[in-house]
């Protein structure tokens, strides 16, 4: 059977706070739905097998690579991106420090890296230097050495 | 910071850590990258590649491909005008249109697993991908080389059958060597003669990828009135288009280079991959053709740098002084001619005064992809022979190891091994401060927990900073920010570099310069964002530009003022009269009347900047190795380089903490594992495992600052001396701990239990 025989799956989720309705082909992926069907670039493809952390997401408050998730799998659930993360007032803390640190280089891992650690700081708000390198070993960087990354996280997780 | 001397003067936004401009859309995801271009009509297109690495093509079919529904356009090597045999600068490195447009597609053979063979377009990208399943294919599989011994064998088999190659001058044919050269200086011989102690050894190295996280991307629209637009992730909006229009024989001037934001390149973003076929492909169906390439094949298909083998010879006397250095160097090119071998040669022994020296080069064909630039391409395989040589010479004699380098260190009036004599140079400089540096100067536990043994490295690296060209323009705003736009493309905080070398000209803030990089019909033209550079000569761009647009407003004040230009001085960010203490304008007030003086105000500058010829780093680590496991791990790492003047120093940081530990990967992890069909087979993040976060300590930093005198503010490139060093400091450090000399990379748990198995070591 070829994959335009599959019907398309109906999705009602909730994207950043917004409830959304749509339908995704069912091989798509989560990655996918949010880049071209919803719009949502801000989401990134490094590696789309789950290995480099740049498509991070969350999904009903928990860390998700969203390459490894169907985007029909969002289906009364709710899901966070980096276009979610700042308020109309302004950033999030981890935002600001990883511009005032200079955290980011070419930018292509900051948005999954911004999720990461927003989904570490959101369960513990004071984490050691240890424990925030050891979440974020899912996210890669290739241009910062990641120093000035943790110094962001850490600046954040004092604020 | 160490600022040694000339840099004493003041400066209001030169040396400060300023928000980059860019960096609110980088960090809320609304930056536009290469794959996130969305535009009416868009349609998908994917590329078929090869499975083999060496194969003829018997018969290549894509009838069926056509026939699929949902597929607008199928393209092969036939689609592609007859390159000529041209070969065009790009300003870090060239290009030969006639194996480039084989690169681009393959046609009568395959010489590399996964050079592309059929294209398509659909409209949509799973019917892209499931249409190529129809491309009827019959090969006849090809022995292949796959290393320079292979290559180089007698009765190797040919990679390129037409390839005629160049040895010391002689024309060459039936063979995979495109390329063999020698520098000679001094009598080596003699030189040899004199030493009392001589250490050689053979050295081998790994194919690594510069793994920027960002696979490479294409969108193109051929217009019915033959104008072609681009939008790619570049490192050379210029070189794309360049590359682009050559490959499909067409005037320069018709091809119109959007470069979106990128995501790393390290070299490896300076070829063309997708752009020429996006744009074939477009031509074929009348729409906006998008390309993305997995992650699979920007390890197959794209230009990692190569694989090598070296033999270095150094010879000192009883005083300690190098005497004489000989070295031979091979490097894989890859499918088609073009490796760093020149550059290395270049490199090889930069960080010493030497008075006798050979460099042989040896550019190689092999059946492996065609490597590119990665960030000093072809120095750190250099640097690891020579600093692990230096370090075994040093242990013989009972010298320090770093006295031993400040004695023999390069300086001043120094003649490289290939020829020209050095300028002012920092490395000396950089070797003082990592001996005063904290790191150096603390004491090492040697024995870490559960019986690891630790063991600390240190390493000299040089890379050669190139100049080149570079536009930039600018327009006054009323309101007295001034808004800059410039053609190099932003990879690591270079627009934030840029304007604040514009801003300390205009005497106003960093946040006032408000910089942009735009297309090729927009900015004069601009070679690479390369070889470090863009800090240093658009840098210089930005400064004229700014001297430029106040030669301006100083004549409009004149006119305001009704006095002689030359009686207006500009200082401190105000305009003054010299004749009359009262007439004073700030840049602001003055940007406020402009339109009262006969309208706006622009300036523009292009400078072409010989090679800075300055970058030298110097690193230190601490290793800790399990001897059980041959586990190893970073425990402390300083890096100390000369900046000629930090612009935004967390940026120069960033690129020295960057480049380390790229270069911690290729020390002890990095590989193209390949079999001996010549198939890589770790293609992926999994297999192919670049350092995460939890593999690493805080990197330190040093900055020296020997002001570079052919910048207006001393800057010398910073980018890729950082990748120098690492693997000959970490090749020391292992020494340090276990006594076991590693001269092949990846320095990997393997290797290292197999030398400690083998009897060697403490």
């Amino acid at each position: 059977m070829t994959q335009k025989a599959l019907p398309k799956v109906h999705v009602r989720t909730t994207i950043n706070g917004e409830p959304m309705e749509f339908l995704v082909p069912p091989y798509e992926s989560l990655l996918d739905t949010l880049r071209e069907q919803i719009g949502l670039t801000g989401t990134k493809e490094g590696c789309n097998d789950g290995n480099c952390g740049a498509c991070t997401v969350t999904l009903d408050g928990r860390i998700v690579d969203s390459c490894l998730v169907l985007g029909a799998e969002i289906n009364g659930r709710s899901v966070d991106t980096i276009e979610g993360m700042a308020r109309p007032d302004g950033l999030h803390p981890l935002q600001q420090a990883f511009l005032e640190e200079a955290a980011l280089q070419c930018g292509i891992c900051t948005p999954g890296f911004l999720m990461a650690a927003k989904g570490l700081l959101d369960r513990e708000p004071q984490p050691s230097e240890h424990r925030v390198r050891h979440w974020l070993a899912g996210n890669l960087c290739r241009c910062t050495g990641y120093d000035k990354i943790i110094r962001a996280v850490m600046k954040a997780s004092n604020v | 910071m160490v600022a040694t001397e000339n840099v004493a003067r003041e400066y209001k936004v030169i040396g400060t850590r300023p928000i980059r401009p860019d960096g609110l859309e980088k960090v809320t995801g609304s930056a536009v990258y290469g794959a996130d271009i969305k535009m009416p009509g868009l349609v998908w297109g994917a590329v078929l590649r090869s499975p083999h690495a060496h194969a003829r093509i018997n018969r290549l079919d894509v009838s069926g491909v056509s026939a699929k529904p949902g597929v607008l356009a199928v393209m092969t090597a036939e689609d592609l005008p007859e390159a000529e045999d041209k070969v065009v600068d790009l300003g870090e490195g060239d290009i030969d249109f006639h194996y480039a447009s084989q690169r681009i597609m393959a046609s009568g053979k395959v010489i590399f697993r996964g050079q592309p063979l059929v294209a398509v377009a659909a409209t949509d990208a799973n019917t892209a991908k499931e249409a190529l399943k129809l491309v009827e294919v019959e090969y006849e599989v090809l022995k292949p080389v796959i290393n320079v011994h292979e290559a180089m064998a007698t009765d190797a088999p040919l990679v390129l059958e037409d390839l005629t190659g160049d040895h010391l001058g002689e024309e060459v044919s039936n063979t995979n060597v495109a390329k063999h050269f020698l520098h000679e200086f001094g009598d080596v011989d003699a030189g040899f003669a004199s030493a009392s102690t001589i250490v050689e050894h053979e050295y081998d190295l790994s194919t690594v990828h510069q793994g920027y996280i960002e696979p490479h991307n294409a969108t193109a629209i051929w217009n019915m009135n033959n104008h072609i637009t681009i939008w790619t992730s570049t490192q050379g909006s210029f070189a794309a288009r360049r590359q682009t229009a050559g490959l499909l024989d067409v005037p320069e001037s018709k091809v119109k280079v959007v470069p979106l934001e990128i995501g790393g390149g390290f070299g490896g973003k300076i070829p063309v991959y997708l752009e020429p076929i996006a744009a074939v492909l477009s031509k074929k169906c009348g729409r906006p053709v998008k390309l993305l390439m997995d992650r699979g094949s920007v390890f197959e298909s794209t230009g990692p740098t190569p694989g090598a083998w070296l033999r270095v010879k150094m010879g000192v006397d009883k005083s300690g002084r190098i005497t004489a250095g000989e070295a031979d160097i091979r490097f894989e090119a890859g499918a088609f001619p073009g490796s760093p071998v020149g550059a290395a040669a270049k490199c090889v022994f930069a960080c010493y005064d030497i008075p006798n020296t050979k460099v042989d080069g040896y550019d190689v064909i092999v059946n492996k992809t065609k490597t590119a630039a990665y960030r000093a391409p072809g120095a750190t395989q250099a640097a690891f022979a020579v600093e692990t040589i230096v370090d075994e010479i040093c242990d013989k004699m009972g010298m320090d190891r770093l006295e031993f380098r400040l004695l023999n260190a390069s300086h001043e009036g120094t003649r490289r091994s290939d020829g020209p004599r050095f300028p002012r140079i920092g490395n000396i400089e950089v070797v003082e401060a990592a001996k005063a540096s904290p790191h150096w100067n603390a004491p090492l536990e040697r024995e870490g927990p559960d019986g690891r043994k630790r063991g600390r490295g240190f390493a000299s690296g040089y890379w050669f900073n190139v100049g080149l060209k570079s536009s930039v323009s600018m327009s006054l705003n009323d309101d007295g920010t001034v808004a800059l736009v410039e053609g190099s493309t932003d990879i690591g905080g270079t627009r934030a570099s840029i304007a604040m070398q514009a801003a300390e000209v205009l005497g106003v803030s960093a946040e006032d310069v408000l910089p942009t990089v735009v297309d090729t019909d927009s900015v004069g033209f601009t070679d690479v964002t390369g070889g470090s550079r863009v800090c240093f000569a658009t840098g210089a761009a930005a400064c004229a530009a700014a001297q430029n647009l106040i030669k301006e407003m100083i004549k409009r004040a004149a006119m305001i003022w009704e006095i002689a230009e030359g009686d207006v001085k500009f200082e401190d960010g105000n305009f003054f009269a010299k004749s009359d203490p009262e007439l004073k304008l700030s840049f602001k007030q003055l940007a406020g009347r402009i339109e009262d003086t006969g309208g706006p105000v622009t300036a523009t500058a292009s400078v072409n900047m010989e090679d800075d010829r300055g970058g030298f780093g110097a690193h230190i680590v601490d290793l800790e190795i399990d001897p059980d496991t041959g586990k190893t791990d970073v425990v402390r790492y300083t890096v100390v380089q000369d900046a000629g003047k930090a612009i935004h120093p967390a940026y120069v940081e960033g690129q020295m903490q960057g480049g380390a530990v790229q270069g911690v990967g290729w020390a002890l992890n990095e590989e193209y594992f390949m079999d001996d069909s010549g198939a890589m087979k770790n293609s992926s993040f999994l297999d192919y495992r670049l350092p995460t976060s939890l593999d690493l300590p805080p990197i330190e930093t040093i900055i020296v600052e020997v002001a570079n005198p052919d910048h207006p503010f001393g800057v010398r490139g910073v980018g890729e001396t950082p990748i120098v060093p690492p693997v000959g400091a970490i090749a020391n450090a292992i020494y340090d701990a276990l006594g076991i000399r590693l001269c092949r990379t990846p320095m990997n748990p393997g290797r290292i239990l197999e030398a400690l198995s083998s009897g060697n070591g403490k």
